[in-house]
């Protein structure tokens, strides 16, 4: 690394060299039994230079080959965009605890013995489910080194334990599921098949829907699939700057229900999408995004915080390019009530876990619209069944703007999403007699 | 650049000294540029290059899998993929039987990484240009990136292959403001590495664009059901999406009441309706001489006169399902194993014109245009980034993007007209098991559906 920079200082004013080095064993079990171990070894490099004021790019596999790699970056170079922002000097980064070496020293056997208890509850309370698992767990290392001195590195560990089931009924299908994932073991499988043991039990009935407005109780689940995407757009300093955004000129404003309180927080111990730093060695910091209703921040990179006059907020993220700004985890602060007084106060309304294709739509304005994969009816405060045939459709920034309650108890949803569940007062619901 | 033909008969050989049912590798290195632009700069541009490969175990029915791009200790990965493998095993393995195949196929006839950054930014300047020329545009999106990657196959039954292929897509999204009401409008276009096959598509940029600042003033539809025309892109998604993957084996082989919904024969549609992937097509983004298992790509009838005649396999789903194999085994790069995978996927052409589908609609929507779909085998949800009303036989108001939705079952029924006027998409790629995305064509004529749920206001 130390070879490339100093190659690269040579032709650049500034250079950054990023290496992240990934050991990942996927377990995985297909109709109910284990099927195939993996194991994947990886190492990528990748170089940013500033080159007459101009920023190139390039990365590589091939750690042997560093004068390519240099040259690469000097040919995207004459095309880049002027670098308006200066790479991070020396600094001394939080503490974050993100590896446990448990992770790294579980077994294989182990693994194996996790997964097939997940399995088996699952099973033995519904015997003709097909179920899919995967056990995993991966060990991240990750260097930067820049031409200002600037220097970082940690090592993460991540474990993961996931099924999804199906049950199929003539051509009627149910699909069931929970994952977690967090950078210790996880070592308590039935906990994670009880939640697909409850939705087994609230989905055995079929109940039917009218087409029109309804109060709709989004899970967890659901909060992640159907809401937050277009929030994550919403809140991006890059959307932002283009004036793309819908709250982009409400920083400071009530655009949100003044229950609703929302940040971005990548120092939680031992969540898997939490950082020491970012991906351009910006300290992790919390950075509130939704403060009683009102727009509070959004999230910055070095070179976007520099084109909108501010200071990168430590959302550098990488994705097999140049750094952007991107959430890390979000989180959503629980409200005062309880999930049974949520559907206690519905005379007709639905709960949804789970809306298939909400992300296809003009996300970026705020709309979703989806089929409900997995969703329950609400009828006088109880539920009776599942829904199906079902299209829920809505606006963000609408709907969003009065909600009638927010839970009292909060769950991660695929690590990157802390939330309780929200409850809607009014959604458009469309269904097939 | 490290010689990976070198390594490769460095493999074959190794291979040889381990005892497993089967043993695969597969080497692959790859060169990829990419520009993106966000309003009016080119924002980012960049060249990476790959180098990588895996080994491939079953031992009694159980797979271990090796990928890595550190070349060293090959023995040493080997060794894990059978001791994986072996963990796994407790049963019989089954594999289709292919004849074992040498062949190097020869080079690709376009590479776009030859072509100079500076031609691909000229282009996309003008693109970005007439876009930037609409009144009342808010910002622009556009992303381009190409690949060249050669890839080397080769397996303990003594086939080796060689092959190359090269990608390119382009997606460019116009995005409008008002009143804090934001619309866009994209445009994906895809080629098998053929550059001029994204030049000189000015009009349709523009139109993008001006499409865009139109959806401001554009009614949502009320949601309900409705006859739904779908143009050819949009039919082609449906053909994918919703039919498309409940005819990948890996889905079926191993569960027996998808089977029993799936047996061979059953009818789907009506007897104008023939569905088929075939990646046997040449110059398709989703075409090639072998799969990923070294198996020989075919053209596969999924649907014929409305009937399920056939579906997509890798040599272990055809083994288990006493079919033959057809060459669907695919991996998007060399961290991953092959898994059943459609290819270039289209609808057959019927009989009718544009006119004779919307005659005789009295109240109906007509849906252009991809943004995205899924589907959960069952049901699916298939969104345009552009429709209209259909009134009493004709084309009426331009609506927001809609979101259309059903049960793949009955929807395939419920196809009442097919057009003859068939078009291949390249603009799409498919997302399967965490590889994503694949290259793929889908394609398909116009196609009527009777009654369709419509996601609105």
């Amino acid at each position: 690394m130390e070879n490339i920079l100093t190659q690269a200082k040579r032709v650049a004013e500034e250079a950054e060299v990023f290496m992240v080095s990934s050991e990942e064993t996927p377990v995985h079990f297909e109709a109910n039994r284990l099927k195939h171990i993996q194991s994947k070894q990886s190492t990528s490099l990748a170089l940013r230079i500033v080159r007459q004021g101009r920023i190139g790019y390039a990365a590589t596999t091939e750690l042997g080959d560093s004068q390519s790699l240099v040259d690469n970056a000097v040919e995207t170079a004459r095309f880049g965009m002027p670098a308006r922002f200066e790479l991070p000097s020396p600094v001394t980064y939080p503490q974050i605890d993100v590896f446990d070496p448990d992770t790294e020293s579980i077994s294989i056997e182990k693994m194996i013995d996790l997964g097939t208890e997940l399995i088996a509850v699952v099973t033995n309370h519904t015997p003709e489910i097909i179920c899919h698992a995967m056990v995993t767990k991966d060990v991240i290392s990750l260097q930067i080194i820049n031409s200002r001195g600037g220097q970082a590195n940690y090592k993460k560990s991540i474990f993961s334990l996931g099924i999804l089931g199906s049950l199929i009924r003539g051509t009627d299908m149910l699909f069931v599921g929970e994952s977690q994932s967090s950078c210790h073991p996880l070592t308590q499988p039935k906990e994670i098949a009880q939640v697909v043991l409850k939705q087994l039990e609230l989905a055995k009935n079929r109940a039917s829907v009218p087409t029109r407005k309804l109060p709709v109780i989004f899970t967890p689940l659901g909060v992640a699939n159907a809401l937050v995407p277009s929030l994550m757009i919403g809140f991006n300093g890059k959307t932002v700057l283009e004036g793309a955004s819908p709250i982009g000129n409400r920083l400071g404003q009530p655009v949100f229900d003044q229950k609703l309180w929302l940040w971005d927080d990548p120092t939680v111990a031992y969540c898997p999408n939490s950082r020491p730093c970012d991906d351009e060695g910006i300290p992790s910091q919390r950075t509130p995004l939704i403060e009683q209703g009102k727009v509070a921040n959004f999230l910055y990179d070095l070179q976007t915080a520099a084109l909108a006059h501010t200071r990168s907020t430590g959302n550098g993220s990488r994705n097999g390019g140049l750094p952007v700004p991107s959430p890390t985890a979000l989180v959503i602060a629980p409200g005062k009530t309880t999930v049974d007084e949520m559907v206690k106060d519905i005379k007709e309304g639905l709960v949804i876990e789970q809306l298939m294709g909400a992300e296809q739509g003009n996300i970026l304005g705020g709309d979703f619209s989806g089929n409900v994969l997995l969703g329950y009816k609400v009828e006088n405060g109880k539920i009776v069944g599942r829904v199906k045939d079902t299209m829920v459709s809505g606006n963000v920034y609408q709907v969003l703007k009065e909600v009638t309650a927010i839970g009292s108890e909060a769950k991660w949803v695929g690590g990157f999403l802390h939330t309780p569940h929200i409850y809607c007062p009014r959604l458009s619901v469309a269904s097939k007699e | 650049m490290t010689d990976i033909q070198a390594i490769a008969r460095q493999l074959a050989e190794a291979i040889k000294g381990y005892s497993a049912d089967y043993i695969e590798a597969r080497l692959e290195e790859s060169q990829r540029s990419h520009l993106t632009y966000r309003g009016r700069e080119l924002e980012s541009v960049g060249q990476v290059t790959a180098i990588g490969g895996n080994v491939r175990a079953l031992v009694r029915g159980g797979w271990g899998f090796v990928s890595f791009n550190n070349l060293n200790d090959l023995p040493g990965r080997i060794e894990l993929a059978v001791k994986q493998a072996r963990l796994v095993g407790k049963e019989e393995s089954k594999l289709a039987p292919v004849e074992p195949i040498v062949d190097i196929v020869s080079p690709e006839e376009n590479n776009p990484l030859t072509i100079p950054l500076a031609e691909k930014k000229q282009l996309l300047d003008e693109y970005n240009a007439l876009i930037w020329r609409t009144p009342k545009l808010q910002t622009s999106i556009i992303a381009y990136g190409d690949s060249h990657k050669k890839v080397i196959f080769l397996n303990s039954s003594g086939s080796y292959t060689e092959q190359e292929r090269s990608d390119i897509t382009l997606r460019l999204t116009a995005v409008a403001t008002a009143d804090g009401d934001v619309q866009q409008v994209g445009l994906s276009l895809g080629s098998r590495g053929d550059f001029s096959l994204i030049q000189g598509l000015h009009q349709q940029v523009e139109q993008m664009a001006r499409h865009a600042v139109e959806l401001l003033s554009a009614p949502q539809v009320k949601g309900g059901e409705y006859s739904v025309v779908l143009d050819p892109v949009l039919a082609g998604v449906f053909a994918h999406e919703a039919f498309g993957h409940l005819s990948e084996s890996d889905f079926i082989y191993e569960n027996d009441r998808l089977r029993q919904i799936m047996v061979l024969g059953k009818k789907f549609g009506s007897p104008e309706l023939n569905i088929v992937d075939s990646a046997a097509i040449p110059g398709l983004r989703g075409s090639y001489k072998y799969d990923d298992e070294g198996v020989p790509a075919t053209k596969t009838y999924l649907i014929r006169k409305g009937k399920l005649v056939g579906r997509l396999h890798s040599r272990e789903t055809a083994a288990k399902m006493g079919e033959k194999p057809t060459g669907n085994a695919r991996a998007i790069n060399y961290h991953y194993p092959p898994i059943v995978r459609m290819t270039n996927t289209y609808i057959e052409p019927g009989s009718a014109s544009f006119d004779e589908i919307i005659g005789d609609i009295k109240e109906g929507v007509y849906a252009k245009n991809w943004v995205g779909g899924t589907t959960s085998m069952e049901m699916f949800t298939f969104s345009a980034g552009e429709a209209y009303m259909i009134r009493h036989g004709k084309l009426a108001e331009a609506l927001r993007p809609v979101v259309l939705t059903g049960n793949v079952f009955i929807t395939l029924n419920n196809i009442d007209a097919i057009g003859n006027d068939l078009e291949m998409n390249q603009g799409g790629g498919c997302g399967k098991g965490m590889q994503s995305p694949l290259p793929v064509s889908n394609g398909s004529p116009h196609i009527r559906i009777s009654k369709c749920l419509v996601g609105g206001r």
